[in-house]
């Protein structure tokens, strides 16, 4: 093959690129996605899929080891191997990577296996291949991890690693450093602690998931220290002395200084964009200030007629769901169609270490400086018949409204499985119901989600069950 | 890229209109809120308006055509850009809804998609571009929604237009399917002339929701069913009073002798109907289809003659202004009105209708009911007869006014109340103080 033609090339078949490559072949275009390695990309194979099944084993570690006396089950020593866990998780990987090459084919949509370079606002090359691509090229090349060698943590992948390679370690390391304390370091956090290692999770910004509401932040802080895990926040990383076997990181804390030594350091401060390498300069495809590729955020098309970029490329929040939305848009801005404009207000955040945190829309301190008069409702799990009952009691559900009208400004929830409770409030901040809405659809009893009714009532100062 | 300009929906009940005069030429700088084209509505000659800056690339439609709403008139970019092919395809020409049911002149067709895609890139572009001070640009899309239709809005948008009295009905949504979101709203809000939103504002504040929605009794549905069988779609009858005039005419001479200000006999009556209705809701009403929308706002269109036709420019919150007011009003309205100057709010949401046609020497009419409105009142011309006052013989001022009612909503008794009231009104102006 050596030319071939397609109506739209994605590149990229991460969960921007192929979802916008279905829903465009659903449109009756003809489809090509070039990817680079597996099918999925980061989210399937080094991101989000493999860490849930890590911290499905985490969790699991520490209901059987703290839990299971109590809930009447008797175990002999709890042990734990990373490495087990670890295969699991490529099994987990792998499977959903199949299952994205599954729905390609389910679409017709060809898959080229390779790196693409934009060699014209038409046409890309693939190795010795050129592709054409009759209406659109669309860029989801996505982001990757980044070290910071500036401070001497440039990534070596043995005692400077990233989640890339924390994600086929054999075993946990006996302890470790991480860098940033967003979802990332957060969640890797949980992870090797429950697996034995001494974590020091390590934040420059005042607080650990310094962009959640600062309850939900005091929140994880606490229930960290408890278990054991040293969480510094406000600190800088100034130095780092790396050997080949682990590394002593200065950090300054104030005024004063500290050191930290750890078999491994961990990077999760930030993620790089793919945008290098891929021609974009050649055919004039314009980046941001902060180096993403501009779009136009109603058709998401880049500076260059006939180009398009979605996903982590295009500009932050780097979440997959963010991605997939603007996949799906892409492909009908592209068959001609008119898509309701995209809601980047509503994109949900989620930290899935236990306790999760999740939250829609704005912190209390984003509408406090927005100058809004608002009211907060709380309701916390200890007062959740359902959450004393499964041992789910950290935590609480947080909604802010605008004082008036009742709109939900910010919606914050820490709980076990604050990930699957935060969409009734998504839906509900999409569709514009109020506090009063969320507190009229009936929950049902005994759930968790009954404190989201309640924490909408208290927000209109009539909460039941505290 | 370049943007387009198309054929925007300039009236509720507007499907195509014609380019009269383009006032930019191609290759003309042009700013946000220039006037680029006139273009005659269905009802008016109005101003098309530039929504983003750059050069007028292409005038894609000649002056003196006609087109429907969402065609493509003209291109704005960067000096030397190209347009047409390298761009999406012009909107495609759409013609009139022919599935939307029957409407009356206040309100519009059925939305189709056409439509309301053209109308969802307006309230994005007029959102980027800030609010501007032309009237037209300022405008919040107008509804083009059927009589009766369902408003689609978020709990949200519903309780911000309660809040701040604005009418959803009159108003397009931005959302999927044209719901009506928060955005809309505060545009609404922002964009409505500033008589119209502060006494709408001042009447949600004093007396709560615009209207009152109350739904079909069986007997009330089986009278309207029984009706519209009987005498057409709008099952009308006409109820007639004379009023003797003895006193307003005192009243008024007195008013115009202070030299301060002018006002006619038909701004009185406009006036004295406006607080009549106050004590009849059933006559404030619209006939919804499936329910009947008593309004608490009370909006007096008053029919005004122009060239070759007839357009009834609104007197808003008519109840809580001065004969003063209204007299200025009036002449203000029918003014532009036959220069065919109004803008779509201007002459549309009324709650009640008055048609005087004394001027002409005309005695007494019946007036044609303007759907979805329940009432109508004709007014006859004010003449000296002779008539027996406490025995005797005396020759006084007297004028025939004519109700029109819609009997699904107004029956015999409900009429003739509200035109006791009205006739006591005009008999005893201090009534109009009390």
């Amino acid at each position: 093959m050596a030319q071939q033609s397609f109506d739209v090339v994605f590149v990229g078949g991460g969960p921007a690129g192929y979802p916008g490559a279905i829903r465009a072949a659903q449109l009756g275009l003809s489809v090509a996605v070039v990817e680079k390695e597996k099918l999925g990309g980061v989210c399937v194979n080094i991101g989000c899929i493999p860490t849930k099944a890590l911290l499905y084993s985490a969790s699991m570690a520490r209901v059987v080891r703290d839990e299971a006396k109590a809930l009447g089950i008797t175990t002999g020593d709890v042990t734990v191997d990373y490495g087990v866990a670890m295969r699991r998780s490529r099994q987990v990987a792998d499977q959903n990577s199949k299952g994205v090459g599954f729905l390609m084919k389910k679409h017709k949509i060809a898959v080229i296996s390779g790196t693409a370079t934009l060699a014209s606002s038409k046409t890309v090359k693939v190795g010795g291949d050129t592709i054409t691509a009759k209406k659109a090229i669309v860029l989801a090349t996505g982001s990757r991890s980044k070290g910071i060698p500036a401070i001497g943590l440039g990534i070596n992948r043995t005692t400077v690693i990233t989640s890339d390679e924390a994600l086929f370690l054999e075993q946990a390391p006996a302890s470790l450093a991480i860098v940033g304390a967003g979802a990332v370091g957060t969640e890797f956090a949980d992870i090797f602690h429950a697996f034995g290692t001494k974590v020091t999770l390590i934040e420059a910004l005042p607080r650990i998931l310094p962009l959640e509401d600062a309850e939900s932040s005091d929140a994880v802080t606490k229930s960290f220290r408890k278990r054991g895990i040293d969480v510094l926040a406000g600190v800088k990383v100034v130095k780092a002395d790396v050997s080949d076997r682990g590394v002593t990181l200065t950090l300054e804390v104030g005024g004063a200084t500290k050191t930290v030594m750890a078999d491994k350091v961990l990077m999760a401060a930030g993620r790089a964009v793919n945008t290098d390498g891929i021609g974009l300069e050649a055919v004039g495809v314009k980046l941001t200030d902060r180096g993403f590729i501009r779009i136009d955020p109603t058709t998401l098309a880049t500076s260059v007629p006939g180009i398009y970029a979605i996903g982590d490329v295009a500009g932050p929040p780097m979440l997959a769901h963010k991605g997939t939305r603007e996949g799906v848009h892409v492909a009908e801005v592209i068959a001609g169609q008119s898509p309701h404009a995209i809601d980047y207000t509503n994109v949900p955040s989620v930290t899935y270490c236990q306790p999760e945190v999740a939250s829609v829309g704005l912190t209390e301190e984003q509408v406090k400086a927005a100058g809004t008069k608002y009211t907060v409702g709380r309701f916390p799990f200890s007062a959740n018949g359902r959450a004393r009952a499964t041992m789910d009691t950290d935590g609480f559900v947080k909604i802010i409204r605008d004082a008036k009208y009742g709109e939900i400004l910010g919606a914050h929830i820490v709980s076990g499985h604050a990930s699957e409770m935060i969409g009734e409030l998504v839906m509900a901040r999409t569709n514009e119901l109020t506090v009063d809405e969320v507190d009229f659809a009936i929950h049902a009893h005994p759930t968790l989600s009954e404190a989201i009714g309640e924490a909408a009532l208290d927000s209109l100062g009539r909460v039941l069950h505290i | 890229m370049a943007t387009k300009v198309v054929m925007e929906a300039l009236s509720p009940t507007m499907e195509e209109g014609r380019l009269v005069a383009w006032k930019k030429h191609e290759g003309d700088a042009v700013a946000s809120g220039d006037v680029l084209a006139e273009v005659e509505t269905d009802k008016a000659v109005m101003e098309i308006v530039a929504r983003t800056g750059g050069t007028l690339l292409k005038q894609v439609v000649p002056e003196g055509s006609t087109v429907p709403v969402a065609a493509l008139l003209a291109w704005i970019g960067n000096p030397g850009e190209s347009v047409g092919d390298a761009g999406a395809a012009p909107v495609p020409a759409q013609g009139p809804a022919s599935t939307g049911p029957a409407s009356g002149p206040a309100r519009g067709p059925a939305p189709t998609e056409k439509e309301s895609t053209a109308v969802q890139v307006q309230a994005k572009e007029s959102a980027s571009t800030g609010t501007e001070s032309t009237p037209v640009q300022t405008q919040a899309p107008a509804a083009t929604r059927a009589p009766g239709e369902r408003v689609k809005a978020s709990p949200l948008a519903r309780r911000m237009a309660a809040d701040r009295g604005v009418d959803l009905a009159a108003i397009a949504g931005s959302g999927p399917d044209g719901r009506i979101v928060k955005r809309d709203v505060e545009e609404a809000v922002a964009g409505a002339p500033a008589g119209v939103t502060s006494g709408a504002a001042a009447a949600a504040t004093e007396t709560g929701p615009a209207f009152t929605d109350v739904p079909l009794s069986p007997m009330r549905k089986t009278i309207a069913k029984r009706l519209v069988q009987s005498i057409g779609p709008i099952p009308t009858f006409y109820l007639t009073t004379e009023v003797d005039m003895e006193r307003a005419h005192e009243a008024r001479e007195a008013l115009l002798a202070t030299g301060d200000g002018k006002f006619s006999f038909n701004d009185l009556i406009v006036r004295a109907a406006a607080s009549a209705l106050r004590q009849h809701p059933w006559v404030n009403a619209w006939w919804m289809d499936d329910r009947v929308r008593q309004w608490r706002d009370i909006h007096v269109g008053v029919a005004v003659a122009v060239e070759d036709g007839l357009i009834t420019p609104v007197v808003r919150h008519a109840d809580r202004k001065t004969l003063r007011e209204i007299g200025a009003e009036v002449r203000e309205l029918a003014g532009r009105a036959r220069e065919k100057r109004l803008a779509p709010e201007e002459y549309t949401g009324a709650t009640f209708s008055v048609s005087n046609l004394g001027m002409f020497g005309i005695d007494e009419f019946t007036a044609v009911i303007n759907p979805p409105e329940a009432a109508i009142l004709a007014v006859g011309r004010i003449e000296p007869k002779p008539v027996v006052v406490d025995g005797v013989v005396v020759v006084r001022r007297r004028l025939r006014l004519t109700l029109s009612c819609d009997h699904r909503v107004v029956d015999g008794a409900t009429g003739a109340a509200f035109l006791k009231t009205l006739a006591g009104m005009l008999e005893n102006p201090l009534a109009l103080v009390w």
